[in-house]
């Protein structure tokens, strides 16, 4: 694994771009094809199964450490990740070893047949024959989730400079279910037909937040607006007879959606569609909140099928009598889509996302403010020339979202971040009026500056008022301004409502906590927006 | 009456009237080492190491400092006072202070390994001591220095070849000194900040041994010394004085770069791994050999590791000062 973690370091050392896609090429030209199959694996959310559970990670490595339990308890949340916590307490190794990535892979595959005593001599045994950081990397593959400043982009660019190949057609390469261990450097990279897979998804292309004023993108005429949708970015997928649903986090949904099944009993194969996977309500999308009781749930029951059934609204089409579309400009996708959605008969799963028509900015800017009205979080402006691109560029599609509810809300508990937040407070617990009583609800970690997290980090170790594991209660003094996309009513939540996306929008140090919001403003923030 | 107290103003002496390292203001000051949150301002008198000393006229100003050799013996009041190396910064001391035949040491900021440049810790005996926590965690364990150096000179060589300056991110005090001598001047010049600089030329001037430095000031012309290692005070690191040296690479010279997290925050490209207070067994260790029967744990993981000290066995108390301008989120340590 010294190979593998020369590239971890070569790429952990640097904030630069380049230096990390330069390391990233030389390991995916030197290194065994087996092992840049996993590298490429890893680096793309696919991880192997989970070998071993954490309770018993921290207990081994406690004991090997020979420190007490509750002291690696302590130095855990300090440090903000266990691989590297266990990595740090453990002593020296002794004799080092070195095995490819593959062999720890495989070996971590094996150990789920085995009993708990030999899993246990195993990875006492690794722990002691790594260095510190192969050790790391080795429990990194043990606990799962490999963050470590490579995106899927970076890494896409690198194989693509190392195989001499186009970027796109290698972000489309590395799309869908291919599985590590099967799979070979020839099939998923080298071979003529990416598309050999009648699963694989094409790239999505995917937005930037309109940050100026609309004006400036020019003549409205070139463009077109649909709305925003609430719900999971999705690509339907009707080949060779079969259909497959996609979401935009890569993950194969096919079987949550049953319904999708009856596409192919109205739209031809060699299909590709893009579009949003929503609840269908009477004639209109439900919101979030009935999306997401599917979410998550592998069978469906007949009940939440007609009380929430899914749709594809699709707004583009990438694949069309099994001929890539993607080039085409975005008006004749569009024609060809409103063309054979215009035969789909009216309990199809899948239906046309409308356009939504405009003369001036100004007109479409009083449409964007009733985005709530038609349950949409707001407008999607897209050039109508405009390609299919992969990943997210600027230029030709823009998201121009309504802007956030907001609610003014004191800061009752705080909490210690993870990985680069570790050591900080980030993570906070807000709450809202009720009388004399603050009730919290809502969590926010994100939208302040690192400088404004070191601020309340320090705030925060000279008023905390009693300690709860690694949750502190703290003097209610702060007013943060809280912004967020929506509101329902909750009955898992003491405040009974629970908020979409809530974020700290603003540090309120004008506000004394006497004015923060009360509950009853959010009861009505719910009677309107709910 | 015990030999040591702690009140509102800092450690005090009520034997020989005398605090160490008070945060207000006292008549007389005995101070441990010149670090802004041991050596402050405002005291009618200070008594430090004469190796400590320059450095805090350089810092304080016009004040009244009186000296001691390490290992002389003072009698203050009806206490005797002695100072002993700490190893943490050149002239950094333990104050041993007895009454009565109770002996208290006050150990400031410390390590027990030796920097090459600060007099090495010395354990001293006592019956309590109070000890810094700043690193007092088991993921905190350092590296031989020798280690860290062809680290740090890896990297520079390895900005020297690509033509980028090396600009090392450190405390001006101490810190910056040692990674000095710790340097490998064939690879080029060693560059300073003007912060490190004046602190470079007092401790010279006290005879200090350190190697050859450039002042890099505000009109200097990098190009004139190509190859450098710029040390400077890690806020000094991507301002606009150091944007002037063109294609360069950041790194930061910290025990708090032992954690990863920290160091993706802090560090820019690198950090190392290097401190001038105790790691976990060094401060196990320290305590060990002073046969204390007290400990009284200041700032650092204060909670965790008096706890630990009294699973241990120890009878160790939380000792809550004003002491740490040395956390994760500040420029030293």
């Amino acid at each position: 694994m010294k190979r593998f973690a020369a590239l971890f370091n070569a790429i952990d050392q640097s904030t630069k771009t380049t230096v990390k896609v330069a390391a990233l090429t030389d390991y995916f030209q030197q290194a065994p094809e087996e092992d840049r199959i996993w590298t490429i694996a890893i680096f793309s959310g696919r991880r192997p199964k989970r070998a071993v559970n954490t309770t018993r990670l921290r207990e081994w490595g406690a004991e090997l450490a020979g420190i007490p339990r509750w002291l690696f308890e302590e130095a855990y949340p300090i440090v903000g990740d266990l691989a590297e916590t266990i990595a740090l307490v453990l002593p020296p190794p002794g004799t080092e070893t070195d095995h490819g990535l593959t062999h720890w892979i495989n070996a971590l595959r094996d150990l789920s047949q085995v009993e708990e005593p030999e899993r246990k001599a195993f990875v006492l045994n690794a722990w002691a024959s790594l260095d510190p950081t192969q050790r790391f990397l080795f429990n990194k593959l043990l606990t799962g989730g490999f963050r470590i400043g490579v995106s899927q982009k970076l890494m896409t660019r690198a194989l693509a400079r190392a195989t001499g190949k186009d970027e796109a057609e290698m972000a489309h390469r590395l799309m869908g279910d291919w599985d590590p261990a099967t799979t070979t450097w020839a099939q998923l990279i080298e071979e003529d037909d990416p598309a050999a897979n009648a699963s694989r998804p094409y790239p999505f292309y995917l937005a930037y937040a309109l940050e100026d004023a609309p004006e400036d993108l020019g003549d409205p005429g070139d463009w077109q607006a649909d709305w925003k949708w609430d719900g999971i970015r999705g690509q339907l997928i009707l080949r060779g007879g079969e259909h497959f649903v996609w979401s935009r986090g890569e993950e194969l949904m096919t079987d949550r959606f049953p319904e999708l099944a009856r596409a192919r009993d109205f739209i031809p194969d060699g299909t590709v569609l893009d579009g949003e996977l929503l609840a269908w309500g009477d004639n209109a999308p439900q919101n979030f909140n009935a999306l997401q009781k599917r979410i998550g749930r592998k069978t469906v029951p007949k009940k939440l099928l007609t009380e929430a059934p899914v749709i594809l609204y699709a707004y583009d089409l990438l694949e069309w009598e099994g001929a890539d579309m993607r080039q085409k400009p975005l008006q004749e996708r569009r024609a060809t889509l409103e063309n054979f959605c215009q035969n789909l008969p009216n309990d199809a799963p899948v239906k046309l996302s409308p356009t939504v028509a405009f003369d001036t900015w100004e007109a479409l800017g009083d449409t964007r403010s009733t985005s709530r009205d038609a349950q949409a979080e707001g407008l999607m402006l897209k050039r109508k020339d405009s390609p299919y691109l992969t990943g997210r560029k600027k230029g030709d599609w823009w998201k121009w979202k309504l802007d956030p509810l907001t609610i003014d809300a004191v800061m009752i508990y705080a909490q210690s971040g993870h990985g680069r937040r570790a050591n900080l407070f980030t993570d906070f617990t807000f709450a809202v009026w009720k009388g004399n009583e603050l009730v919290p609800f809502t969590k926010a970690y994100s939208g302040l500056t690192d400088e404004e997290f070191r601020k309340i980090t320090a705030w925060v170790k000279k008023n905390t008022q009693q300690r709860f594991g690694p949750v502190r209660q703290v003097t209610p003094h702060h007013v943060f301004e809280i912004a967020f996309e929506g509101i329902q009513a909750s009955t898992r939540h003491k405040s009974g409502v629970a908020l979409r996306f809530p974020r700290m929008s603003r540090w309120r140090h004008d506000k004394p906590v006497t004015e923060a919001n009360s509950l009853d403003d959010l009861n009505e923030m719910l009677s309107i927006y709910g | 009456m015990s030999a040591l107290t702690f009140t509102p103003a800092g450690i005090y002496c009520p034997a020989g009237d005398f605090y160490i390292d008070p945060w207000k203001p006292v008549d007389r000051a005995l101070i441990t080492h010149g670090h802004a949150d041991h050596a402050r301002w405002g005291m009618g008198s200070y008594l430090a190491t004469d190796v400590a000393a320059p450095v805090m006229r350089h810092r304080l100003g016009d004040v009244s400092i009186d000296t001691v050799g390490y290992g002389e013996t003072l009698s203050i009041g009806a206490a005797t006072v002695s100072f002993h190396p700490a190893g943490h910064v050149p002239g950094s001391a333990q104050i041993r202070v007895e009454v009565a035949g109770e002996v208290w040491v006050a150990s400031g900021d410390y390590k027990v390994v030796d920097d090459g440049l600060s007099t090495p810790f010395e354990p001293v005996k006592c019956h309590h001591f109070i000890t810094e926590s700043t690193f007092g965690l088991p993921v905190f364990r350092w590296q031989d220095q020798s280690v860290i150096a062809d680290q740090i000179n890896d990297w520079w060589a390895g900005c020297k070849a690509a033509g980028k300056t090396a600009f090392l991110g450190c405390y001006a005090l101490g810190k910056a000194q040692r990674l000095m001598s710790m340097l490998n001047p064939e690879i080029g010049p060693i560059l300073t900040h003007t912060a490190i600089e004046n602190t470079n030329a007092v401790m010279r001037a006290q005879g200090i041994a350190l190697p050859d430095t450039v002042q890099a000031g505000a009109e200097f012309d990098h190009k004139a010394h190509p190859g450098g290692l710029v040390l400077a005070p890690p806020s000094a690191l991507g301002s606009a004085w150091a944007r002037r040296f063109g294609a360069q690479e950041n790194a930061f010279a910290s025990g708090w770069m032992a954690l990863r997290g920290i160091r993706r925050r802090r560090a820019g490209d690198r950090g190392f791994v290097i401190s001038d207070h105790a790691d976990w067994s060094g401060l196990l260790s320290a305590i060990k050999e002073t046969k204390a029967e007290n400990i009284y744990v200041t700032h650092g993981y204060t909670e965790i590791f008096t706890r630990y000290l009294n699973d241990q066995g120890w009878n160790a108390q939380v000792l809550q000062t004003e002491f740490g301008g040395e956390d994760a989120e500040d420029e030293a340590a």
